[in-house]
């Protein structure tokens, strides 16, 4: 039976922004590989360790969630050619999420967390955008501005 | 290469130094050593040394309540050293509190209330 399709964050959504690095996610340890990778990149480029620190938190738990609650995802880092903007894909083939208001709001969990992991992720990104498909998956963007 | 996560015995109490890249495999190990290690010694307090953490996420978290709820249980109260102020931050915007846990500005300082129970 085929997957039930969505559509996923792509090229197409990034605008000019550019490929900058991409991953596999599959264990915890994946997870703590990109938000560093996108925490050395965003600090590069000078921005405040405040503005770092609530970006990779973030990213932590989009990736977390992919690898968790996915089974797996991959993930992508963009940057604007002006390298004023960074942006984040993460997408997986998991459940999905059939309740995304639900999911967003604190306190809501599916899988034994604190069920503040998506809704603190929103909060923490400038910008945030999720698609998502029961029994397809989820595509999480996120950015930044450096 | 994941950090080794250290636990020492400073006083009455076990300082545990937690590295930026522990990984969930370390976090169950390290659980297990603590709460092994608080029952073996005459422990008053736990102290958790996080300043090697770059962030705190709420998976991270819930590991620090954890340690904090199983010392609780062992008659060790815990101490969080070293928090960065951008993790204090971030972790308030999540909606963590971590209200079992007490938050000492340094080692000297956690100990000395230690000292006082």
């Amino acid at each position: 039976m085929p997957l039930p399709s969505y559509d996923a964050f792509d090229e197409k959504d990034l605008g000019a922004q550019v490929l900058l690095s991409q991953f596999k996610l599959n264990t915890s340890g994946d997870a703590v590989t990109v938000r560093q990778a996108v925490a050395r990149y965003m600090k590069e480029h000078g921005a405040s360790a405040l503005t770092v620190t609530r970006f990779a938190t973030a990213v932590s738990e989009i990736a977390r969630n992919a690898i968790v609650h996915a089974g797996g995802g991959e993930f992508s880092i963009y940057v604007d050619p002006g390298r004023k903007q960074l942006s984040v894909v993460c997408w997986d083939k998991g459940p999905g999420i059939e309740d995304i208001e639900l999911a967003l709001s604190d306190g809501y969990t599916s899988g034994g967390g604190l069920g503040r992991g998506l809704g603190g992720a929103k909060r923490l990104a400038k910008k945030f955008e999720i698609r998502t498909a029961v029994g397809g998956g989820t595509s999480v963007l996120m950015s930044v501005n450096l | 290469m994941a950090g080794v996560t250290s636990i020492n015995l400073v006083e009455h109490a076990l300082l545990v130094s937690i590295q930026d890249d522990i990984t969930d495999t370390e976090i169950l190990e390290l659980q297990d050593r603590l709460s092994t290690k608080i029952s073996e010694n005459r422990i008053d307090g736990v102290i958790l040394d996080i300043s090697a953490l770059e962030i705190v996420d709420t998976f991270v978290g819930r590991v620090i309540a954890q340690l904090a709820g199983i010392s609780r249980l062992l008659a060790a109260d815990t101490y969080v050293v070293g928090m960065r102020p951008t993790v204090a931050v971030t972790l308030v915007e999540l909606g963590m509190y971590l209200p079992e846990i007490r938050t000492a500005l340094s080692l000297t300082h956690a100990l000395a209330q230690l000292r006082r129970v």
